[in-house]
């Protein structure tokens, strides 16, 4: 499966600046670990030691935030728009 | 500017801004210099619940005093939370309609309490953070300047005067002037500016410690990590003795450890100011840490800080 995958701008240092780039796989996971291939360095930013996502990133399919579905696990299809944001806003 | 003096039906709910309570942190004691001791100073106290009270009211007493604020204008700025739940409070208090722009993934705490002052919101992209508001903001104002008035928290100097005038002075008189180190966490930096100067005019010894997110990608809400962010014109970092960046995961462990032992629920920005008191106080023998709390936790309980917790 090949779906949009959208970067927070402090984490396009690692994709070169796109804001949004692609990435294959059936689930999240896979997207991740092909998103780390393409983009080195970007999965450790958001997934702790242990592989799962950082407590303050909230990653969405399609707006739906992936601790309602199976994290990880979540399935994806061809076209599906992943997205991955901080949970905070970063401001004052 | 303060009705304190006033009979209490005299005052309204902007005289109580400022005035915070500070309390002794004694939890750590163990793994601190035998004559250290950290103070954190409560500005959860504050009426709209948060520091950005104090900077927000001096803004607009000073647009108010130079005429760029005229009955008939709206308050308008960027603001992903505290600032706009204080401008918000001061419209509906002081009869000035506000709005504000902010990310979409602000806490669903910010949104309600914003729009229950009776304050309009823009939202901007979550994925552009607070400068992707900061830039939407603009590009309103520029669209109609006549209409609005812009605190413009990032670049005015009422800001840091704020706590030049009230912060840094009440922190001198509750530690009897036996500070010796200053602790803040830096959103605008408006804080540790301005209450950094004012403790450096009583004892040019006080140490002025800042501490920020160690990482531009965060979750330390209300914070900046200064090298990655658009600078705000009112922070000079060559005022500030120290910067201690501090990990989202250990500022939020901190704030779940801060409830459990001090009995202080508290906001992620005092989780991670807290890291920063811990780090100065390890080195000394001796000192008397004053860190500053921005706001309490209660806004916070739907957001990722408490992931896990039920």
């Amino acid at each position: 499966m090949s779906v949009h995958v959208r970067i927070p701008t402090p984490l396009r240092k690692f994709t070169g600046g796109q804001e949004s780039v692609e990435a294959s796989g059936s689930t999240i996971g896979a997207v991740l670990a092909d998103l780390d291939k393409k983009h080195p360095g970007l999965r450790e930013r958001i997934c702790d030691a242990d592989g799962s996502v950082r407590r303050f990133v909230n990653v969405y399919v399609n707006g739906d935030d992936i601790r309602f579905l199976s994290n990880l696990t979540s399935p994806v299809k061809d076209g599906d728009e992943v997205s991955i944001v901080p949970a905070i806003a970063g401001g004052y | 500017m303060s009705d304190l003096d006033a009979r209490p039906s005299r005052r309204t709910v902007v005289s109580l801004v400022g005035n915070t309570p500070m309390v002794e942190i004694r939890g750590w004691k163990a793994e601190l210099g035998p004559g250290v001791r950290i103070f954190a100073k409560l500005e959860g106290f504050n009426p709209a619940g948060s520091v950005k009270d104090r900077a927000a009211w001096n803004m607009i007493r000073r647009g108010i005093e130079s005429g760029a604020l005229k009955q008939g204008k709206t308050i308008l700025d960027s603001t992903s939370g505290n600032t706009g739940i204080a401008l918000a409070m001061l419209g509906a208090a002081l009869g000035y309609p506000v709005k504000l722009v902010m990310p979409e993934n602000v806490s669903l705490e910010r949104k309600r309490i914003i729009r229950a002052y009776g304050a309009e919101i823009v939202f901007s992209s979550g994925l552009e953070g607070s400068d992707g508001a900061l830039l939407l903001c603009r590009e309103i104002h520029q669209s109609n300047r006549d209409l609005y008035f812009k605190p413009d928290q990032y670049f005015n100097e009422a800001n840091p005067e704020a706590h030049f005038l009230t912060t840094g002075p009440e922190i001198w008189q509750q530690t009897t002037g036996r500070i010796t180190h200053f602790v803040a966490s830096i959103g605008t930096s408006g804080t540790i500016m301005g209450a950094g100067r004012y403790l450096k005019t009583c004892a040019p010894s006080i140490q002025i410690v800042a501490v920020e997110p160690e990482d531009a990608f965060h979750g330390i809400e209300g914070l900046k990590h200064m090298a990655s962010s658009i600078v705000p014109g009112i922070y000079k970092e060559n005022e500030l003795d120290r910067k201690i960046g501090v990990s989202t995961e250990a500022a939020y462990d901190m704030v779940h450890s801060l409830a459990r032992i001090e009995g202080l629920l508290v906001g992620q920005s005092s989780g991670a100011a807290m890291l920063g008191a811990l780090a100065v106080g390890r080195s000394l023998d001796s000192a008397h840490i004053v860190v500053l709390f921005p706001d309490f936790g209660d806004r916070y309980l739907s957001t990722n800080l408490w992931i896990g917790m039920e």
